[in-house]
């Protein structure tokens, strides 16, 4: 199956977070009851106009940098014109002339290798309304109509699903780590269509393109990728490649296959033209200096970051900057002053373990960094074992009382030498027959004294310390 | 009392002589009776209430609103029977601003469906009757506005423009037909028909009228971002008549009688008008010059403005599709549903701009017609804009004479020698510019109009010019079948 080279292109569809649409004035959130986020002009009435969210455009104009594409002149949109009915206007609004961004780059990692990914453009537009099928109707829920989308396209330069996905994976975290969207894809934010086709290793000219649209999550993406190599390939093998044609195809999730939907001949002419109703206007020069200089610290950087000023191990830096709540906790701990290793450990050990237990993310998790940072603290100074850190973990989270309540000086771990001794002294004062059997060769007696030191401070007397301090008086 | 100007009916007002109920009640029923003989309504509001004289010019005078703007609570068509029901949610922006000073809407008036026609034939209400003489037309597509103002049911209606929607009507009923720079007044509300040159306006029958409405109906909306702020333009107040010195010109491609070698005789005399009122702007101190322009540039405006009239207007209306609103359309899926509702609502004339619009703007097309009817309009605005840095304004005749008849009628492109003569107010949508039409004259007992265009934001200028005009002439506040001379 191998013995072809794949060829893929993405188009990445993700939903901007706003206050606002993008062209209207209705809120732009997740919202339980239908066709309630709703302002005339997402239901194209009669006489209604698009109003440009500069907040929309700023994050456009911001991912366009992230991926160091070249930003326009003038910032101006397109229309799209068909007709379906999640598209109340009959057209949409979008970029297709002068995207926000064109020519880019963005390097991803793929099973331990690096690969740089040529980025065609980015465009600003708005999503279409979500319809419902049932039984014999159809639902429109207007909520989702004018809700800001970046497409993002690449040129044909993957190779394999595994480096389409590193790639999707590589963006949605860039999406989050500069607060443009959520990026979350069981929310449907994401979206992407596919184009696959296959070539002799050593040819020149790419093979017949296949699309694949409308695809709602990475593991569909891979799978789809998946099937229609394979699909192509024995078409390929059978001599049977002049049946692989250019059309649009989707993915069927039950059967984890492609479906023919329309053939190159019926492609739909968007009969794109400039949208007249938003004037085109000059990008301030000062204005896009201000948006780069926002530029959040990407997560390829703070990985390096991690490995070379924190000393993290690459795995641990990987895992910490996958979800950049998990990046904004840790350098928070850091920040607090924190053993950078131990607070590590502790995140992609505990935490992570914890929220997906619990599924829950870092802003529902109680013991935020500076509460971490009791419990850190007092296990690094020694006051209290790993063991304890541990059991006071859990009890603060499920009583969430802070940490500190739990290393009283009751809880607290006795590590003061001279208490011990006092203790040791008081304990063998009052076992003389004891010591008398172990200087004689009992030599597992030994436990017992420690039993007894532990019993008399309720286990709390450092273990090390005790053992140090007896061994030392019964063995002289 | 209905056929007086604002500032005679509110100092009226304001004096107690008269009262918004009184003006009211006229309003409507002259409207009843100009229903009657010129169908130039949609819908009568004869339930409308007075509202309370104040220091707003406008404040308890009734008006008239055309169908293609939309009115919270009260059914607008747009003429058209795809939106035959439809009782939008929301005032548009200009007529709010209107409600806001007081100004009281009696109706609101047919014309061509969704302003796309200029005969005033094509309304889901029938045809529209020019109260000159019943057997004419009134132009369009603001037709049942101009009928109605020119029928003194009140001093002024509503009207909008995408290539001369309202200041041919003016011509062809005797009234005044102003269209702002384009921005001016906001397009919310305003059922679109070519984005890129649909313009708010008024019909009024004196410049003055015309100045009042539009300082009432202006200014920025946050709702329409191709509108623009105008605060510091207040085109009443700056109305003086004095011109001296103003520079005018018209051009002899359009106007010289040489350029129609089998001119009728109503042609002949409508630019001998045309020529006469020229002298009377010299006798008042403007200087006004013959210019030449490229006649190959000037007979491309009918067709620049077809193709980018018919692309726009095919891509604007897509949203009515009878799912969200209008009657909804038989069939078994959603897109049978659709073309089953969009089939019996528009008229053949509109489908046949839909086809026009779509070929134009389908992929094989767009650079020989979509994309060179802008560069063409580039060209036409540039040149104008070049003149205007000469001159104040350009000077035309509008049409090619009176009110043609409405039987024999046909809402297509002229293809003789006289098209540009009959399209030549398309320049002024082309760049935006400010453009007023008013009276000069008549021709068998029917009125013929001029028309002033000017630079982008020159408003002020244009319309003090028309007012230095309309001064030296006898047809300000003409009612019509009642000519002043």
């Amino acid at each position: 199956m191998n013995k072809y080279k794949a060829v893929i292109g993405l188009e990445m569809h993700c939903e901007l977070k706003s206050n606002s649409k993008v062209f209207s004035s209705a809120r732009n959130s997740y919202n339980e009851i239908a066709n309630d986020n709703v302002r005339p002009v997402d239901m194209a009435f009669p006489g209604t106009l698009p109003v440009v969210n500069k907040e929309c455009v700023r994050k456009a104009l911001l991912m366009s940098m992230v991926l160091g594409c070249k930003q326009p002149e003038y910032m101006y949109f397109d229309r799209k014109n068909y007709y379906y009915p999640d598209l109340p206007k009959g057209y949409q609004i979008t970029q297709m002339h002068d995207p926000v961004g064109v020519d880019g780059e963005i390097i991803i990692e793929c099973d331990g290798y690096e690969k740089t990914v040529q980025i065609h453009d980015i465009h600003l537009e708005e999503d279409a309304a979500s319809l419902d099928h049932l039984y014999d109707v159809s639902l429109i829920d207007y909520n989702r109509a004018g809700v800001p989308l970046l497409e993002l396209v690449t040129e044909p330069c993957l190779n394999s699903a595994e480096e389409a996905v590193a790639f999707l994976e590589t963006m949605r975290r860039i999406y989050q780590y500069c607060d443009v969207s959520e990026a979350d894809t069981k929310k449907g934010q994401i979206r992407c269509d596919v184009n696959v086709s296959i070539m002799d290793p050593d040819a020149t000219e790419l093979g017949t393109k296949v699309e694949i649209k409308n695809i709602n999550s990475f593991g569909n993406v891979y799978d789809a990728i998946v099937y229609e190599i394979k699909r192509q390939s024995e078409l390929k093998d059978a001599g049977r490649y002049d049946e692989v044609v250019q059309e649009t195809r989707r993915f069927d999730e039950e059967t984890g296959t492609t479906i023919h939907m329309r053939s190159k001949v019926d492609a739909i002419d968007y009969k794109y033209f400039v949208e007249p109703n938003i004037p085109k206007y000059k990008i301030d020069k000062s204005w896009l200096m201000e948006i780069r200089e926002s530029i959040p610290m990407l997560p390829r950087e703070r990985k390096a970051m991690y490995i070379n000023d924190f000393g993290l191990s690459e795995y641990d830096a990987g895992i910490i900057i996958k979800e950049k709540d998990y990046a904004d906790y840790f350098e928070e701990c850091v920040r607090l002053g924190m053993d950078a290793k131990t607070a590590a450990n502790w995140l992609t050990v505990q935490i992570i373990a914890y929220l997906g237990k619990h599924d829950i993310t870092l802003s529902d998790f109680y013991l935020k960094p500076n509460l971490l940072k009791q419990l850190i603290d007092e296990q690094v100074k020694g006051t209290i074992s790993s063991k304890q850190a541990k059991e006071i973990f859990f009890k603060a989270l499920s009583d969430e009382k802070e940490p500190k309540t739990y290393i009283s000086k009751d809880t607290a771990q006795i590590t003061d030498k001279a208490e011990i001794e006092t203790i040791i002294d008081t304990i063998l004062e009052n076992n003389q027959s004891q010591i008398e059997q172990y200087k004689n060769g009992k030599t597992n007696l030994f436990d017992y004294f420690v039993g007894q030191v532990m019993k008399e401070t309720r286990g709390k007397a450092n273990p090390v310390i005790t053992k140090e301090i007896l061994k030392d008086k019964l063995d002289n | 009392m209905t056929e007086l100007g604002i500032e005679k009916l509110h100092e009226m007002l304001k004096k107690g002589e008269v009262t918004s109920a009184d003006l009211i009640k006229e309003a409507l029923e002259k409207s009843h009776k100009v229903q009657d003989k010129c169908n130039a309504f949609v819908t009568i509001m004869d339930d409308a209430k007075e509202l309370p004289v104040t220091d707003e010019m406008l404040s308890g005078i009734p008006y008239g609103i055309k169908d293609n703007y939309s009115t919270k609570d009260i059914l607008s068509t747009g003429s058209s029977n795809t939106l035959k029901d439809y009782v939008p949610f929301f005032d548009a922006t200009a007529v709010a601003n209107l409600k806001r000073r007081g100004a009281v809407a009696v109706n609101k008036t047919a014309l061509d469906e969704f302003g796309m026609g200029g005969t005033g034939t094509t309304a889901h209400t029938g045809v529209i009757r020019n109260p000159w003489n019943t057997k004419r037309m009134c132009a369009g597509s603001s037709s049942g506005s101009a009928a109605a103002v020119a029928a003194g049911v009140y001093p002024y209606a509503l009207g909008s423009d995408t290539g001369d929607s309202i200041r041919k009507p003016a011509a062809f009923c005797g009234i005044v037909g102003y269209k702002p720079t384009y921005g001016m007044i906001s397009r919310y509300g305003l059922f679109p028909f070519a984005s890129s040159l649909d313009t708010c306006g008024v019909l009024t029958r004196s410049v003055k009228d015309a100045a009042i409405v539009v300082d009432a109906m202006k200014g920025i909306d946050k709702y329409d971002q191709t509108s623009w702020d105008s605060s510091d333009i207040h085109l009443y107040d700056s109305i003086d008549g004095n011109v001296k010195g103003k520079k005018l010109f018209y051009i002899k491609e359009i106007t010289d009688i040489s350029n129609y070698p089998d001119a009728s005789n109503e042609l002949k005399r409508h630019l001998e008008i045309f020529y006469e009122t020229l002298d009377k702007l010299r006798n008042i101190g403007c200087e006004v010059t013959e210019v030449s322009i490229d006649k190959t540039l000037l007979r491309a405006i009918p067709s620049v403005y077809v193709c980018l009239s018919c692309a726009e207007a095919t891509s604007n209306m897509s949203n009515l599709t009878g799912i969200i609103f209008g009657p909804r359309g038989k069939g078994d899926n959603v897109l049978d549903m659709m073309k089953d509702h969009r089939t019996k609502g528009f008229s053949p004339l509109i489908k046949r701009r839909f086809v026009i619009g779509s070929y134009i703007l389908q992929k094989e097309n767009q650079e020989r017609y979509f994309v060179n009817a802008q560069r063409v309009r580039r060209l036409i605005v540039d040149k104008m804009k070049e003149l205007f840095k000469t001159y104040d304004a350009l000077i035309l005749p509008v049409s090619t004479g009176v009110a043609p008849y409405i039987d024999g009628s046909k809402d297509e492109l002229s293809s003789d020698d006289t098209a540009i003569l009959e399209e030549h107010l398309q320049i002024g949508n082309f760049g935006g510019f400010p453009s007023i039409t008013i009276p000069n004259g008549f021709i068998d007992n029917l009125p013929v109009g001029i028309n002033i265009t000017g630079d982008c934001k020159t408003d002020a200028n244009v319309l003090n010019i028309a007012y230095a005009l309309e001064s030296e002439m006898n047809y300000k506040d003409m009612i019509a079948g009642c000519p002043n001379e």
